[in-house]
């Protein structure tokens, strides 16, 4: 039997996405002994990600812009209703959701560099395969790194393993999702479109997409990332998002033409974040710990700043040499102060959108028209829908006392 | 227990994060089914590209011991 390797650290984190990195950055910025294990032997691929981020939120995590992981700055966002008539929101008014589409594979391998440079180690090709229990509590990750077992000791382990995560299972956490909050995505990255690089486009309805969207996020002149996010309830048969995403490209003959250079797939969660994101030495982050906004689908941002309290709270742990979930609490307590209000007002948008019919996405959409909002809120709509077609606020009501 | 089209799939783990089972893994460009498998179907259902399918008939209880081995 070959030996197991053996390794101590203060912190492991699971997962070189950009909550990972983040945390991992924060917690070496601490003066911790931090160690990042990704699985891929790279960072940053394959990409799985429609890579339209918002910019707001970069300042705080400390990150200036980069040239190199910046493909397009766009100024804002077009959405398209079942019958393609669409209303053009400017970045304020879409809610500061957009700005940036970027090159998510040299972004996420930017915040790793990050995270080295602030101290912690880093090892790719290293899969964690489940946790080391002591006395019923988790002291650390099995994993196999290259062709070999490891252990890594560590009092904390922060999981940033994704939409795919298993820490969190492992760790007796409920992490499982119900059908209808989760997407099935697929995307291309077409070349040679007839896209308008100043925008992000959404196509809504179920003609589009069934229960989710469909993106166009311009990565330059003639070049966009079209991918789909299809409602697992709304999925009864086989590769429902290819079908749909290939039949609405074939309707599109700007976007017919084009020829994919990279293939994307993948799944997203859009429910509402977990009940509980820590457990005994371990802390949930972003796609993991279910923070995805379930309007947009987008996990970046807010996997980065709950990265980046997890890294906090670590340090918090070892200064007070407490370990204990209770103890933990500190860091739910940090992101949900921050993004709880915002996922829980995006979820019941979401809810709400999913139940809409075609016809009345159309008056929706139709009704903006007239209108000049500052900002897109639910009441700035329906106070816009209201005066054009009364009869939708009342189904409306309806719903949402249902 | 559930069978992949490797030629299809594009490792992309959506399965591995939708299964309520913990019975799949990744490892590498390879989905790995295990014995926790209680053919549900969740995972054809998110898989993007339809690489997901039942295993039919007897092979699937040959695949289920193959599993559980």
């Amino acid at each position: 039997m070959e030996t197991m390797e053996r390794h101590s650290y203060d912190v492991v984190v699971v997962g070189g996405g950009p909550g990972g990195a983040c945390a991992a950055r924060e917690a070496a910025k601490a003066g911790l002994k931090t160690l990042l294990v990704e699985k891929r032997q790279e960072i940053g691929t394959p990409v799985r990600c429609g890579e339209g981020i918002a910019t707001a939120w970069l300042d705080q995590i400390g990150v200036q812009p980069g040239k190199e992981w910046i493909a397009n700055e766009v100024d804002g966002a077009r959405i398209f209703a079942p019958n393609e008539q669409y209303i053009t929101l400017d970045a304020a008014q879409a809610g500061n959701e957009t700005g940036f589409v970027v090159e998510r594979d040299l972004f996420d391998k930017f915040l790793a560099r990050e995270a080295i440079k602030a101290g912690a180690d880093m090892w790719v090709k290293t899969n964690a395969l489940g946790l080391v229990m002591e006395g019923g509590v988790p002291v650390g990750v099995h994993a196999r790194k290259l062709n070999k077992d490891v252990e890594i000791r560590a009092p904390v382990i922060i999981a940033a393993d994704g939409f795919e995560s298993r820490v969190g299972l492992w760790a007796g956490i409920k992490t499982q999702l119900k059908p209808k909050d989760i997407e099935a995505c697929l995307q291309y990255r077409l070349v040679g479109v007839d896209c308008d690089p100043r925008y992000n486009d959404f196509y809504i309805g179920s003609n589009h997409a069934p229960k989710g969207y469909l993106w166009v996020f311009p990565k330059g002149e003639g070049e966009a990332n079209v991918g789909i996010g299809v409602s697992l309830a709304a999925s009864p048969g086989l590769a429902t998002a290819k079908n749909c995403l290939d039949a609405w490209i074939k309707r599109h003959p700007g976007y017919a033409k084009g020829k994919s250079i990279e293939d994307v797939a993948g799944a997203v969660s859009v429910s509402q974040p977990l009940k509980r994101t820590v457990a005994d030495g371990v802390m949930l982050v972003g796609d993991a710990a279910r923070l995805v906004d379930p309007l947009t689908g987008g996990g970046v941002a807010n996997a980065c700043v709950s990265g980046m309290y997890a890294g906090k709270a670590a340090k918090l742990a070892h200064d007070a040499h407490d370990f204990t979930a209770t103890f933990l609490q500190c860091y739910e307590k940090m992101w949900r102060d921050e993004l709880e209000e915002q996922l829980m007002r995006n979820y019941m948008a979401k809810e709400t959108l999913s139940k809409l019919s075609d016809d009345q996405l159309n008056k929706i959409v139709d009704a903006l028209q007239d209108v000049r909002i500052d900002k897109v809120t639910t009441l700035e709509i329906l106070k816009a829908v209201q005066a054009k077609y009364p009869e939708i606020v009342k189904e409306f009501e309806a719903m949402l006392a249902a | 227990m559930r069978q992949v089209d490797r030629d299809t799939c594009m490792h992309c783990s959506a399965c591995v994060g939708t299964c309520p089972f913990d019975a799949i893994t990744l490892f590498d460009m390879h989905i790995v089914f295990n014995e926790k498998c209680v053919d549900c179907g969740m995972c054809d259902r998110v898989c993007p590209v339809g690489a997901i399918t039942p295993i039919p008939g007897t092979e699937r209880l040959k695949a289920k011991v193959r599993a559980a081995a």
